[in-house]
């Protein structure tokens, strides 16, 4: 008795095999494995209908002759094969709106041009509630000012509203407010969301909830249509209250879109009628960037054990205003202080962007830098830990290099935005 | 001309005694009171006004304070509005965000909605105040600080990274004079039907796998996270390498 396929008995009798199909059968890394072993599993019809399926016809006879039968079903972990490298990319199905019968606005943060993590929790939670409310609903997000992100129909925003111009520009709280109030007249949403945060997220906000006399949730943490939980007392209490229109709420109040993909339409924008600006912004002021804490710190530029000219690394931070860091060799060294350690046993650090020069990686360094979003590494070795995590690496000198960096920011002070061709006010105002 | 500067006041909670004390935000707003205006600045509460915080605020060299007296029940935001209305006042100064309560954040927005002024948050300094136009400094995240002008009258709610209040004496808070006025409240009807409870810790984010098969999970489970490689410069010029660099920090504007 025969469990191949490929063996099939020729009208007179000889047993014909096809030893290239049992080969095939064998090797489990053959493309066509799968179909081989298919081949004739599905069963046939029987004389009085029913399917009939073979139970020995399962599997398949190894080369050392004993029955192997693959369960896997094609889900076997993949070897590293050289010949077919390509791992197929994984498309994610659509959430089409196409005619939505309410909306529900979020205002995400944009930190830096992008959506933050707490952003993404938000626009979650609005298909949480979206889903809630009866009829189809879309999902607005409204940026304002520069918008870098490119991933908007991955988190989950069926319609954009971009206010873009010079006058969301920097500090334009009242504007903002003015275009989200032209907006609540003109969509009239069943919810407006915003993060709960320092990054303007609770003043844009407030003037809303001011602006519209509606009473807001503030830290609100757990939400449905009917019930919100907010944090009330310093975060001492928990306050259970009925779910307003407008919520203000917490990191981590719901789980990120990560199942389908949705449209980026845009939506009509009223025409803003913006009263005088009553605030002016005069521009960030410059700060001396190792008097912020490291934990905090925006931009680092941290040293390791591949720096030999420690006066030139001191004038390159200054010049291009960034914080100073250090890893433990650096530390242990005498070159810089404990407390500018990062790493593991020194400070965690959150920076957007850090550069690490001669630094190589140690765990317990990557481990510090976990949370930066972009990282620079200088170094003349090619091959270790450091450049592989890096955004951008570069092998080479860390003297030349940073002396050539050094040039390039004395030359921008000199003559500011002369470097990208633009002039706007902030460049000018801080340097 | 001295200036006409207010500072609300409310009662504090220690994070972790949960006892009443001066509230850090509000203190600040007293030093900045103080800084600006001097012995003329008028210190204000809604509430109680034989609470003993109120000492504490007075402590910091106050010769008088006016507590608005209503119960806990009542809307803080129109009796304050009604009284500042009353005076000519230049700066009102609050806190961001109240330490008991509901701490919404709410009431200097609502304020300056009704009085019609403009509203700066989260202040870390009010540098000048000359010819009707204030100089603030905000405070914003990760320690940088934007300069404002604002023309007066104006409310400002200052942020943690405002100077810190002085020490409170003990004796100046008790001879501190408590001036109460009667005021007529309105009852907080949106506050009535909720329920308040101990804040319970919130449960920590686990990761989920969303694995269908075994070996899916094993993968999720043993795989090293591949981040996509970024950039390597290699074999360009020291002087094509630095604009890359410099072109980044630029792009990601931490230079400025």
């Amino acid at each position: 008795m025969n469990d191949f396929s490929s063996v099939a008995v020729s009208p007179v009798g000889v047993v014909r095999r096809d030893p290239r199909k049992e080969w095939m059968a064998r090797n489990r890394l053959h493309p066509r494995h799968h179909e081989v072993i298919s081949e004739g599993v599905g069963g046939e019809m029987g004389a009085n209908g029913l399917m009939r399926r073979n139970p020995r016809q399962i599997g398949f006879i190894g080369p050392n002759g004993i029955k192997r039968i693959d369960r896997l079903k094609g889900n076997a972990v993949q070897t590293p094969n050289k010949r077919q490298s390509v791992v197929p990319e994984v498309v994610l199905p659509w959430h089409v709106v196409a005619t939505a019968d309410f909306y529900i606005f979020v205002v995400p943060d944009m930190v830096g041009g992008r959506l933050s993590g707490h952003d993404k929790d938000i626009l979650g939670l609005a298909h949480r509630l979206q889903k809630e409310i009866a009829g189809q609903g879309a999902v607005v997000a409204v940026c304002f000012g520069e918008v870098k992100e490119t991933q908007f129909e991955l988190a989950g925003v069926d319609r954009l509203v971009h206010f873009a111009g010079a006058e969301f520009e920097g500090f334009a709280a009242e504007a903002k407010a003015a275009a989200l109030a032209a907006m609540d007249e003109r969509w009239a949403p069943k919810h407006w969301l915003f993060p709960d945060s320092i990054h303007g997220g609770t003043d844009l906000g407030s003037r809303l909830a001011a602006e519209l006399g509606e009473r807001p949730a503030t830290q609100a943490w757990q939400v449905d249509l009917e019930k919100t939980v907010a944090r009330g007392a310093g975060g001492s209490l928990d306050i259970s209250r009925a779910t307003p229109r407008i919520l203000f709420l917490l990191e981590e109040c719901a789980y990120p879109i990560d199942e389908t993909r949705h449209q980026v339409l845009s939506l009509e924008m009223p025409e803003v009628q913006r009263p005088a600006p009553r605030l002016l912004d005069q521009g960030l002021v410059a700060v001396d960037p190792n008097e912020i804490p490291l934990a905090e710190a925006e931009f680092i530029l941290s040293a390791g054990n591949g720096i030999h000219n420690w006066a030139q690394f001191h004038q390159t931070a200054k010049a291009l205003g960034a914080t100073e860091g250090a890893s433990r060799v650096a530390v242990d060294d005498g070159f810089m202080p404990r407390s500018r350690q990062v790493g593991a046993s020194g400070t965690w650090v959150t920076a957007r962007v850090y550069i690490a020069v001669g630094i190589s990686g140690a765990i317990q360094h990557l481990q510090g830098i976990a949370q930066c979003d972009k990282i620079i590494a200088i170094n003349t070795d090619a091959g270790c830990d450091m450049v592989k995590r890096a955004n951008l690496a570069v092998i080479d000198d860390s003297d030349a290099i940073l002396s050539a960096l050094m040039m390039l920011a004395n030359e921008k002070l000199v003559e500011p935005g002369a470097v990208q061709g633009n002039t706007n006010k902030e460049d000018s105002d801080a340097a | 001309m001295p200036l006409n500067i207010v500072s609300l006041v409310s009662v504090g909670r220690h994070p972790q005694s949960g006892r009443s004390r001066r509230a850090e935000q509000d203190g600040r707003a007293v030093e900045m009171g103080l800084k600006l205006a001097g012995q003329q600045l008028s210190v204000v509460h809604v509430g109680n006004p034989d609470e003993p915080v109120l000492r504490q605020y007075a402590g910091m060299g106050l010769s008088s304070l006016t507590v608005l007296k209503q119960a806990d029940r009542f809307d803080a935001v129109p009796v304050l509005q009604r009284y500042l209305e009353q005076k000519n006042i230049d700066i009102v100064l609050t806190g961001v965000r109240s330490e008991s309560g509901e701490s919404s954040g709410m009431v200097p927005y609502l304020l300056a909605h009704a009085l019609g002024w403009p509203v700066v948050a989260r202040v870390a300094d009010i540098v000048c105040v000359e010819k009707g136009e204030a100089q603030v400094l905000l405070a914003l995240p990760r320690g940088q600080r934007r300069a404002v002008r604002v023309a007066l009258p104006f409310i400002a709610s200052l942020d943690l990274a405002a100077p810190p209040a002085r020490q409170s004496a003990f004796g100046v808070g008790l001879r501190a004079k408590i001036e109460t006025i009667e005021s007529i409240g309105e009852v907080d009807q949106i506050r009535v039907d909720w329920q308040e409870a101990e804040a319970k810790p919130r449960a920590k984010r686990l990761k989920t796998v969303k694995a269908k098969t075994a070996a899916e999970r094993f993968k999720a489970a043993t795989a090293k996270p591949q981040g996509d490689a970024g950039k390597v410069l290699i074999n360009e010029t020291t002087q094509q390498k630095a604009q890359a660099i410099f072109d980044l920090l630029l792009e990601e504007k931490v230079i400025r």
